[in-house]
């Protein structure tokens, strides 16, 4: 017993000195969106709520052990019913009291806020389409024609312990989703491949990104900042590893970063008219392999049979992808590469990367892990094949 | 559980094999819940030691002893052994052992039928669990590693673990199937002269409505795997959404088995506790109808509130609101019960050996499993708790009290009539003791780490959760510890104790007290009378 109370103890200390550390992370992140605010009430209210139910239970539950103890020559009792109206009211006050915190305490602002939750329409400013993808988010904002993808950047040295622990581990991108503050933005949701969640905690919302359907929900954030959140939906082996980062910022610097975003994009065009030589097309291709194919087939080309075969060494990376008339060979490399494969873990690229880093990775496949094609992909026949 | 002592008596039967071959052909409620209960608990080490690998790798982030791909096929597994390996099967052997005894009958309705429903679980176990080893070995992918939702299209995605999951579905759903019907057959058509159904013992009510509950719920899951195994293989496309198919159509097929599945496993413990309750408050049952009905009312009202997995997946207005008030209504009920089981207690003359223990673990643990699941009930609040921690932390307080804490407090009450021994109440207590610091230890931090935003089934984190992980995975190896006391509690007291007498309780009743412990090969030769 002693030796229980010493663990208890312990235990309570480690408790305690955390408790004392001021930054650390045991309820919801402060709420900065109408949703989040609304969120973080209800579930502070019914917390207490539950608590209080809880221990009054346990006070009873507790007191009738010790008070009609058979030990002490506690006398049983043999009533099984309400006897009288006392007992009846024993019995009914606590059902109506739960009947009451149900469907009044706990339904009526629910009520509420499920339909603030749902009028993603209404006065909306702006959209952005969040498409999941394993494992990396793409974002989209249609009215501006502004498209980019999100990934991971914590390099996979410190997940693996060999580098020390960043402060933002696990949760920073190459290209976070900037939104202005102030603005009531809609979210369309949907997936390239399997079902990813989007999940912004100081936002309070979470949903699922749902292959070949659109899903909607909404936020209107009021306080700048960086906010980071994870996918919550269990989407193959990366499923830890695709964070969501979100620059809030004044209105005016998000106008800024849409007008560099964009003549990014108008360059990025200009370069797919140019003919490429093979060392800038291996290097570039390099690169996006990297980070789009590695995951799967490893850095060194050998995939992980059988979900993810390997490229060093296929009939595919040697055999012709464009016909003499210029047609894309069906089941080819590019055409894999381009739209997947049915029915496997391969997803069709075509949205998620440029001509000119389709036309390069497809090169660097052919001449790289051993494989000597020898042939050069051009970003203007991708283009031309799109 | 031998019951080697109670052979001489049914010798007179004819031949009977030995060895091997008298388990595999044995058609005695008692052999075949013994055999139920050892699977149940293999299946319990299995899938604890699986998680157990879980927590050590999440004692730290960062990735330490294994790759994301293995660290899912463990969550995975973990999932589908507990539940279908461990939880249901540990139940059925109760109900084996117990339903004829105390309605007062020989044995099962159909003994044939019981053999066979318990020899498909073995393969179907090995089935689910062979790819796992495979990988292991380096052969194949692994096992199913989708998470145990299987959710479409990942499940058609991944590799050939996903196939043998399919199958072995399909025998354990064969299996429970089989067995349910017999235990619908036997309270049916086999209960003493004289005993009402309003006179049955709750145990035999919680089991009813279980069976009920399983016949009714397992062909669906079945038909479900069925089409994910023709997405997968023969080019249909019930789940992929360019063939016009549906992702979000699994979910419903799979919450329409799962959310019933969740009372499926609650039943037989709610009709199993009132029991150890009464007999160690000397006192009858609080609200006998009131049990019944509120156990009727929860097996009906949990096949129509399933929807409330998936408030995130999308869905209309109307149904969020639905799907969100039917859940709170099950509250009513179960609050029933509660109320029952403390009246039960209340004014009684109370004593603590270690059945009564767990029994009221049992009681306290899963009310706050089940005021914790009224939270997540609200469809707008609920995406800060679905998919994190909390929720995790929510339905393990809800299925380890009832699933093992609730099935030790039967099996601990009910041992001294198996084996004629009284249990070592020494080592009893300190197996509870043992049990609720572990159990706490491990489940309230993932609490706070959920409502601090950790999502679920990651194998690394951020480093803003680790001292709560850390937490976790201690209070995890001690409640592996509490189950390895279990095993020493049960075969000592199987080997020798105290002499059991005929009614091995002071406050208990019911038929199976009134023959010796322990029972008879045969139990009730002829039935008793019940007035």
């Amino acid at each position: 017993m002693r030796g229980l109370i010493k663990v208890g103890l312990g235990v309570m200390a480690t408790l305690g000195s955390m408790a004392a550390w001021a930054d650390y992370s045991w309820n919801f992140p402060t709420p900065v969106t109408p949703i989040a605010h609304e969120t973080l009430e209800v579930h502070n209210l019914f917390m207490i709520i539950i608590t209080v139910i809880f221990f009054a239970v346990l006070a009873i539950m507790l007191y009738s052990m010790w008070a009609h103890r058979k030990r002490d020559g506690h006398q049983a009792a043999d009533f099984v019913k309400p006897n009288s109206r006392k007992q009846w009211a024993w019995v009914m006050v606590p059902f109506a009291a739960l009947l009451f915190i149900d469907y009044v305490v706990f339904g009526i602002p629910a009520y509420h806020a499920v339909l603030m939750y749902e009028d993603t329409k209404t006065d909306a400013d702006m959209v952005v389409k969040v498409t999941g993808s394993q494992w990396l988010w793409e974002y989209e904002y249609p009215e501006e024609g502004v498209k980019f993808t999100s990934r991971l950047v914590t390099p996979r040295t410190q997940v693996m312990n060999v580098d020390p622990k960043g402060e933002h581990y696990l949760l920073e991108v190459d290209n976070p989703l900037v939104l202005p503050v102030g603005k009531k933005i809609r979210f369309i949701t949907t997936s390239n491949d399997v079902i990813h969640s989007w999940w912004v905690p100081a936002f309070g919302v979470k949903r699922d990104a749902v292959p070949g359907f659109l899903r909607e929900f909404w936020a209107t954030i009021d306080t700048p900042g960086v906010y980071r959140g994870q996918c919550a939906e269990l989407c193959g082996k990366e499923h830890a590893f695709m964070p969501v980062v979100v620059h809030a910022v004044p209105e005016a610097e998000y106008r800024e970063w849409l007008a560099s975003k964009k003549s990014g994009q108008a360059q990025l065009a200009a370069s797919t008219d140019q003919t490429w030589g093979k060392d800038d097309l291996m290097q570039t291709g390099a690169d996006v392999y990297a980070k789009s194919c590695a995951a799967c087939h490893q850095p060194d080309g050998k995939g992980l049979p059988p979900a993810f075969p390997p490229i060093a060494g296929a009939a595919v990376a040697s055999t012709a992808f464009m016909d003499a008339e210029g047609n894309m060979v069906k089941g080819g490399h590019l055409d894999t590469v381009m739209n997947g494969r049915t029915g496997s873990a391969m997803r069709a690229f075509k949205e998620e990367l440029s001509d000119v880093e389709i036309a390069a990775v497809v090169t660097y496949q052919r001449n790289a892990f051993g494989n000597a094609a020898g042939d050069l992909v051009q970003p203007l026949a991708v283009k031309s094949l799109r | 559980m031998t019951t080697a002592a109670n052979h001489a008596d049914h010798a007179h039967h004819g031949h009977h094999p030995k060895g091997l071959a008298h388990w595999l052909t044995t058609t005695n409620h008692k052999d075949i819940g013994t055999m139920y209960l050892i699977f149940a608990f293999t299946m319990l080490l299995t899938g604890g030691a699986m998680i157990l690998g879980v927590r050590a790798e999440l004692f730290q982030p960062g990735l330490q002893l294994m790759q994301p791909e293995f660290f899912n096929q463990l969550i995975t597994l973990h999932g589908l052994v507990m539940v279908f390996g461990a939880a249901m099967p540990a139940a059925t052997g109760l109900a084996n052992w117990m339903l004829p005894m105390t309605i007062g009958a020989p044995d099962m309705a159909l003994p044939r039928l019981n053999n066979w429903s318990f020899w498909i679980l073995p393969p179907a176990a090995l089935m689910l669990v062979l790819p796992f080893f495979l990988g292991l070995a380096g052969i194949g992918p692994g096992a199913v590693d989708t998470g145990w939702t299987m959710y479409a299209p990942l499940s058609i995605q991944t590799g050939w673990g996903m196939d043998f999951a399919i199958f072995a579905v399909h025998m354990l759903g064969v299996s429970s199937i089989l067995a349910s019907i017999n235990v619908i057959v036997t309270i049916l058509n086999m209960r003493a002269p004289g005993m009402t159904l309003m006179k049955m013992p709750m145990f035999a009510h919680g089991f009813l409505m279980t069976a009920g509950l399983l016949i009714l719920i397992m062909p669906v899951l079945a038909g479900g795997v069925t089409m994910v195994l023709l997405d997968r293989h023969f080019g249909t496309h019930f789940f992929n959404a360019a063939g016009g198919g549906d992702p979000v159509l699994w979910q419903h097929i799979f919450w329409f088995m799962g959310h019933p599945e969740v009372y499926v496993l609650l039943l037989p413990i709610a009709g199993a506790i009132p029991h150890v309750l009464s007999a160690f408050s000397r006192k009858p049952m609080y609200g006998y109808r009131a049990q019944v009905y509120s156990i009727w009312s929860i097996a009906a009202l949990s096949l129509v509130v399933w929807a409330h997995h998936m408030f995130t997946s999308g869905m209309s207005v109307g149904g969020q609101l639905y799907f969100m008030y039917s859940t709170m209504l099950i509250s009513l009920p179960l609050a029933v019960l509660f109320f029952c089981w403390i009246a039960t207690v209340w004014r009684g003359s109370v004593s603590f050996e270690t059945p009564m223990l767990f029994a009221l673990g049992f009681v306290i643990l899963f009310g706050w499993g089940g005021l914790t699941g009224l939270v997540l009930a609200d469809a707008a609040a609920v995406p800060q708790y679905h998919n994190a921690y909390f929720l995790v932390a929510h339905f393990h307080y809800a299925l380890y009290p009832t699933t093992v804490m609730g099935a030790m407090a039967a099996i601990y009450y009910w041992l001294p009539k198996w084996t004629g021994h009284m249990l070592d109440e020494r080592l009893g207590k300190l197996h509870f003791w043992t049990v609720i610091v572990g159990v706490n230890l491990t489940f309230i931090p993932q609490f706070f780490v959920g409502l601090a935003g950790m999502p679920r089934r990651i194998p690394d984190y951020p480093l803003m959760f680790a001292e709560w992980n850390m937490l976790s995975s201690t209070g995890a190896l001690i409640l592996g510890i509490s189950h390895l006391m279990f095993i020493y509690i049960v075969i000592k007291c199987v080997r020798g104790g105290k002499k059991a007498e005929a009614s091995a309780w002071e406050g208990a009743t019911g038929l199976e007290w009134t023959v010796p412990s322990p029972a008879p090969y045969h139990t009730f030769e002829t039935q008793p009378v019940v007035k």
